[in-house]
């Protein structure tokens, strides 16, 4: 067994280095609170400025000035004095009786058992961002099937890109940023396969006056342009199903589109269908939540300054709803002067004038955002499956196992585990949670908002008895377990 | 099958050498686990323990634990987390990590 980690103290603890919590971090240190900032990455960047600082991309042409624009992040919080612990995985928050909170995370060597730390803080700014949105469809499991996310992240780490026939599928400006970077780098693409229905427009067009003065108008259009110009594109997608070979890896894909019924040949399928917050660490907070009728997801309930239902926990970023990558990090320097409030370095009148700047900030940042929210929603077919299509990857368990299981009349997704076990495997129901709530509500005619979410508690990664048994003693803790001694 | 856009030694950058089921595999340094396993066409890194699937990396940032290998000894690691070191050794893992394992 390895020895643990030193314990550490701070004022402020942020969680997650991407724009949120970078922000958040940098302004807080210039605030004169003592903070910290701890990440599962090696290097700060979050997803969106993924290796900002090492991507071996150096040609700024391919990966394009969105991305560069994270490097402004970057350098200010190296200079900022913030600590950053960094290759750390948060699994557990927990109140202190007197004040603040107890936090314990685990750092792994290759090769050594990974070592338990514990870090105390008077107050936590959740800056955990977004993940990929389920896609099951039939075969998302196979290899050969990654998110477009995950190819984004393999091209700004270590310059990896797809070889062989490759499809796009699904819905979303990731999926074209992602094309249009690939172009630039000279990767081609077979053909992009969109699953937005026909009938999106019409719905998006209420917003479309938000979008004609938003920041994403004239970027976005450039960029469709160029994809479109270079990558066949396949509009009105159904029915999408990827097959696999003899050894059990992607072989070929089927779909639906104008009536007919398309099956190819293909190397590498590439799903994305828009991001959902990171919500384990906000749920086994115990923070409330509510659920996101435009965004079909769970969002932690938060105000305007990005604080939670729960006292001394703040919430920046993606992990609060989503808004981007830009609003991020004015969301991350709202919460920070909040924080500094709330830990006695900043009155309110000094807050509210440093507020109204970041907040104008944002609300330039998020204009548009309505129409394009609407336009790329995931169509129910892809986020309410049937038949074998596996919704648990981890388990194994599939949408017609869970539909089954809700009309016998499964009371929610806590109940669903015990029938199936789906949710408890090691992704602890970050790729099926979402799925097996709007499932019953699908069969039960319920609200997803009626149906619940997992219950999710801490340690909310998977850990050994070898880690918990490495963090720090305490009297606390030895007086736990000896009560018995007389 | 992935590639990368040009390779490391042209690309300038350190390599390391690490072995993937035996099979001596030159990465970036920087690279993880699971860019090494891309990079060298091996999208499948285990089976899984309920029904012996292949399976294989799918998000890259610690979210699915579908990458999950043995990485010099330990079982259940999750490559798109791991950076490669020199003398690493990478296994496919066959179903559920073993006790000791």
């Amino acid at each position: 067994m390895s020895a643990g980690l030193p314990a550490t103290t701070c004022e402020l603890l942020v969680i997650g280095a991407g724009p949120a919590g970078l922000a958040a971090a940098t302004r807080a240190a210039g605030l004169g609170l003592d903070t910290v900032l701890i990440d599962e990455q090696p290097a700060p960047g979050g997803q969106i400025y993924r290796a900002i600082g090492s991507t071996p991309v150096r040609d700024r042409a391919i990966l394009g000035a969105d991305y560069w624009h994270g490097l402004g992040l970057l350098e200010p919080f190296q200079r900022s004095g913030v600590r950053h612990v960094a290759g750390a995985t948060v699994w557990a928050v927990n109140r202190r009786e007197d004040d603040g909170f107890e936090v314990a995370y685990s750092i792994a060597t290759p090769g050594q058992d990974a070592r338990a730390g514990l870090l105390h803080c008077r107050h936590v700014i959740l800056a955990t961002g977004a993940q990929e949105r389920p896609f099951p469809i039939p075969g998302w499991t196979l290899p050969g099937v990654i998110t477009a996310g995950a190819a984004q992240i393999l091209l700004k780490t270590s310059a990896v890109v797809p070889s062989g026939t490759t499809v796009l599928a699904g819905g979303g400006p990731l999926l074209y940023l992602l094309a249009w970077q690939y172009l630039n780098a000279g990767v081609p693409i077979h053909a992009i396969l969109e699953t937005t229905p026909a009938g999106q427009w019409r719905r998006a067009l209420p917003f479309v006056w938000g979008f004609l003065r938003s920041p994403y108008l004239g970027k976005g259009l450039k960029l469709l342009r160029a994809v479109r110009a270079r990558v066949p594109i396949v509009t009105g997608v159904s029915a999408l199903e990827a097959l696999g070979d003899a050894r059990g890896q992607l072989a070929r894909l089927r779909y639906r589109a104008g009536g007919r019924t398309e099956e190819l040949a293909l190397d590498q399928l590439l799903l994305h269908q828009g991001v959902v917050p990171n919500t384990n660490l906000s749920r086994a907070l115990g923070l409330e939540h509510v659920w996101s009728e435009r965004q079909d997801c769970w969002e932690p309930v938060v105000d305007a300054w990005g604080a939670s239902s729960v006292a001394q926990v703040t919430i920046a970023g993606d992990g609060a709803g989503i808004a981007g990558a830009i609003a991020a990090e004015h969301r991350g320097r709202v919460a920070a002067v909040h924080a500094a409030v709330a830990l006695g370095r900043l009155d309110g009148p000094a807050r509210d004038r440093e507020a109204a700047t970041h907040r104008a900030a944002l609300a330039r940042a998020v204009r548009g955002r309505e129409f394009f929210e609407t336009l790329y929603r995931a169509p129910d077919a892809f986020r309410r499956p049937v038949g074998d299509t596996i919704v648990c990857r981890c388990e194994e368990a599939t949408a017609e196992q869970v539909r089954q299981a809700a009309r016998m009349g499964c009371q929610g997704p806590n109940q669903m585990k015990a029938f199936l076990r789906c949710g408890m495997g090691p992704c602890q129901g970050r790729f099926c949670g979402l799925t097996v709530t709007e499932l019953i509500a699908d069969e039960q005619g319920r609200h997803p908002r009626d149906v619940g979410a997992y219950r999710v508690r801490f340690p909310i990664k998977p850990v050994t008895l070898g880690e918990i048994a490495s963090l720090p003693q305490t009297e606390a803790s030895r007086a736990a377990v000896v009560r018995f001694r007389k | 099958m992935f590639r990368r856009l040009d390779t490391p030694a042209e690309a300038g950058a350190r390599v390391v050498r690490i072995t993937i089921d035996d099979v001596a595999t030159d990465c970036r340094e920087g690279d993880s686990v699971a860019a090494a396993l891309f990079a060298a066409g091996l999208p499948a890194c285990r089976d899984t323990a309920v029904s012996g699937a292949a399976r294989g990396p799918f998000c890259m940032m610690g979210v699915c634990y579908d990458c999950l290998v043995g990485i010099d000894g330990h079982a259940n690691q999750q490559a798109c987390m791991t950076r490669v070191r020199e003398g690493m050794t990478v296994r496919r893992q066959l179903g559920a990590r073993e006790v000791g394992a």
